[in-house]
């Protein structure tokens, strides 16, 4: 009897070291600039090639602007970080790179999915802790370091210790705009940001079934925030048909047979998780955060804790944290003006979540004070944008797109939210300075950053919708 | 990679929860192609004003705190697996970071550049941050070999774990990628078996 976890992991593992990690094979390695250069640096120092090229796909997207992609980079440390990365790719003979400009660039954990590199069954790396995404897909996906990067790149293998087994069940239906980002930031607020620390998730139950493969993406994505290795969900057929006919996915005699094996890949019925939570869907509400974690959230009409409500030995990194975002305890968010909505990010950058935000705004405008950031995870996604005729409506509304990248998600190019700032973002880390020095940062949902966007204040979508 | 063996030193006490990789190291400064000066911007949003003038109150710009060792906060290392903050870690010269708990992906970045994260019970540590309070020449010693850490003033030691593996290579000084490229024929071997 075996969870899906296990099946996954059992059939990577190419040796165990005694008494010490496993030697896991890895078959899907993503790359992106700001993670990558020391390694290629190391294989350098150490005379060695790439040992599976076509293995390891590259694209730009934290160090990239998002307006004026045809023109040269102008930061020079930046454009450094970007020429080097073309280079390692050249050197080492990597068939799978997308530059800026190229059609397949964009936020590494959107276009792996969108091209068809990411598949039920595999194991996949990257060197960034958002890695859990792809677990969507029912795979063992999580984030490196770059000496792991290296050890990818010369060996096709990392060491990694044998996490325990965490299910999570969601039982019942979601309520009226409670979307997957909110049920993530539920969890989270639970389970606290090291709550799952030194698991690895699967997700479960009739809520997450019905849930489309990019809401799938978006809660696999924030696994990584209550501390966990990663997040997985079994393949269904909602899985395969995403997975069919793009570009990089298994075709014609290839595609039966992996298909075969991946309808086998879910938990055996009496199979033992070292963990289970259950939690009923219909408990949760539109959610947004209070502080500067991920773990600090709390139903939008809600109220913030009081000192009492926190035990003691955290009671001055709650307080560091009330006064970083300028709030009280015990105080209600709804209704407080806002500056800034971001909506984009690995975790509410897909179509998905331009369709809940487009038609949200659709027919109002924007308010006049509000400085909006709508950043598409990737060129296709934009091209989707416009096939479908939301460029219009947003424009309309009085927002204008960005070119793709990761953008105010962890702000290392232009686009940083000021000092005291507060952004309603749909991104995935709250953290003091995250989204620029002294930025302060509310995570929620698409719906929830278009009702602020367009109200200027934290507002509930239900109130409006 | 250097070796680890016996470590008695003086410590830096940060006595905050949750510490992330964004305050370790911010992203602005992950634009670098090397692995070196990331020392210099460790922790850099609480230890330089908005001029890059040390600020005060950080117990890094204060002298009487020193040490290769940081004592922090449970939940220590959240956040994004940048091995930039393991690199600004060992850049500014600390050899070992105690805490009550670290994020998973932290461990292993420190391990991989001869960090040694050590888990000690919530009770011990706010004892080593008590000790230091009170004297800021405290100072503590940990014994990887032993796999023991004692707070001097105090003279109360503790266990702690480390996988038998890693413990060797930190001993020996020794990385993975040497001993993964020793057993390039096993890999080769399990692609020619594999499912689909
Ligand atoms: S969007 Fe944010 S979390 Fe996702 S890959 Fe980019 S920086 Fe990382």
């Amino acid at each position: 009897m075996k969870t899906l976890f296990d099946k996954i992991w059992d059939a990577h593992v190419v040796s165990t070291v005694e008494d010490g990690p496993t030697q896991l094979y890895i078959d899907r390695h993503f790359c992106h600039e700001v993670t990558s250069p020391q390694a290629f640096n190391g294989l350098r120092a150490r005379g060695l090639k790439v040992f599976r090229p076509k293995q390891t796909t590259l694209t730009a997207d934290h160090n990239t602007p998002t307006i004026n992609q045809d023109q040269p980079v102008k930061d020079p440390v930046s454009k450094n970080q970007l020429d080097t990365f073309e280079k390692n790719a050249k050197e080492f003979n990597l068939p799978y790179f997308y530059p800026l400009g190229n059609r397949k660039n964009g936020v590494v954990h959107i276009i792996g999915p969108e091209n068809g590199f990411t598949h039920p069954g595999m194991t996949i790396v990257c060197g960034d802790s958002h890695t859990s995404t792809h677990g969507a897909f029912g795979a063992i996906a999580f984030g490196i370091g770059t000496s792991e990067v290296e050890m990818v790149l010369a060996t096709q293998c990392v060491f990694q210790s044998r996490p325990k087994t965490m299910r999570i069940t969601f039982n019942g239906k979601l309520g009226k705009c409670v979307t997957a980002k909110d049920i993530a930031l539920y969890m989270i607020s639970k389970l606290t940001t090291g709550g799952a620390t030194g698991y690895f998730v699967e997700y479960a139950g009739e809520a997450i079934r019905s849930m489309s493969m990019e809401a799938r993406m978006t809660l696999c994505n924030l696994s990584i925030e209550m501390g966990a290795r990663g997040g997985l969900i079994a393949p269904d057929e909602t899985t395969f048909k995403y997975v069919e006919g793009r570009e990089f996915a298994p075709k014609g005699k290839n595609w039966d047979k992996a298909l075969a094996y991946w309808k086998t890949l879910k938990t055996d019925e009496n199979a033992k998780f070292d963990k289970e939570l259950t939690f009923e869907a219909s408990d949760i509400q539109p959610m947004v955060t209070y502080g500067t974690n991920p773990g600090m959230g709390m139903a939008i009409n809600g109220t913030i804790p009081t000192l009492d409500e926190i035990d003691e030995a955290g009671r001055i990194s709650f307080q560091k944290s009330m006064d970083y975002m300028g709030f009280k305890p015990g105080e209600k968010l709804e209704g407080k003006t806002i500056d800034y909505v971001f909506l984009g990010s690995c975790t509410n950058g897909r179509i998905e979540d331009f369709r809940l935000f487009a038609n949200f705004v659709k027919g109002k405008k924007k308010a006049d004070h509000v400085v909006a950031w709508l950043v598409p995870g990737s060129h296709m996604v934009v091209d989707q944008i416009k096939a479908e005729g939301l460029d219009k409506i947003l424009e309309d509304a009085g927002f204008e797109l960005r070119e793709p990248g990761c953008s105010a998600c962890l702000a290392m190019n232009d686009d940083k939210v000021p000092a005291k700032k507060y952004a309603v973002s749909t991104s995935n880390r709250n953290f003091e300075g995250r989204q620029g020095p002294g930025a302060r940062t509310i995570l929620a949902s698409p719906l929830v950053a278009a009702a602020a966007a367009v109200t200027g204040k934290i507002t509930d979508p239900r109130t409006i919708l | 990679m250097e070796k680890f063996t016996i470590l008695t030193s003086t410590y830096v006490p940060l006595p905050i929860e949750n510490v992330d990789t964004d305050q370790i190291i911010p992203a602005r400064f992950l634009k670098a192609t090397t692995k070196d000066g990331f020392g210099n911007n460790l922790f850099a949003d609480w230890r330089y004003d908005k001029e890059g003038k040390p600020k005060k109150d950080f117990v890094l710009n204060n002298p009487t705190y020193s040490g290769q060792i940081l004592v922090a906060g449970k939940n220590f290392g959240s956040g994004s697996s940048r091995e930039h903050a393991a690199w600004a870690i060992a850049g500014y010269g600390f050899r070992a970071v105690v805490s009550s708990f670290f994020a998973d992906i932290f461990r292993n970045n420190a391990l991989n550049n001869g960090v040694l994260p050590v888990v000690v019970s919530p009770k011990f540590l706010s004892e080593l941050f008590d000790c230091v309070n009170k004297d800021p020449k405290a100072n503590l010693t940990i014994d990887l070999e032993n796999q023991t850490i004692k707070n001097n003033v105090t003279g109360i030691s503790e266990k702690f774990d480390i996988n038998s593996y890693k413990k060797e290579c930190l001993l020996k000084g020794l990385d993975d990628i040497d001993y993964l490229l020793s057993r390039k024929n096993m890999i080769e071997e399990f692609e020619n078996k594999a499912i689909i």
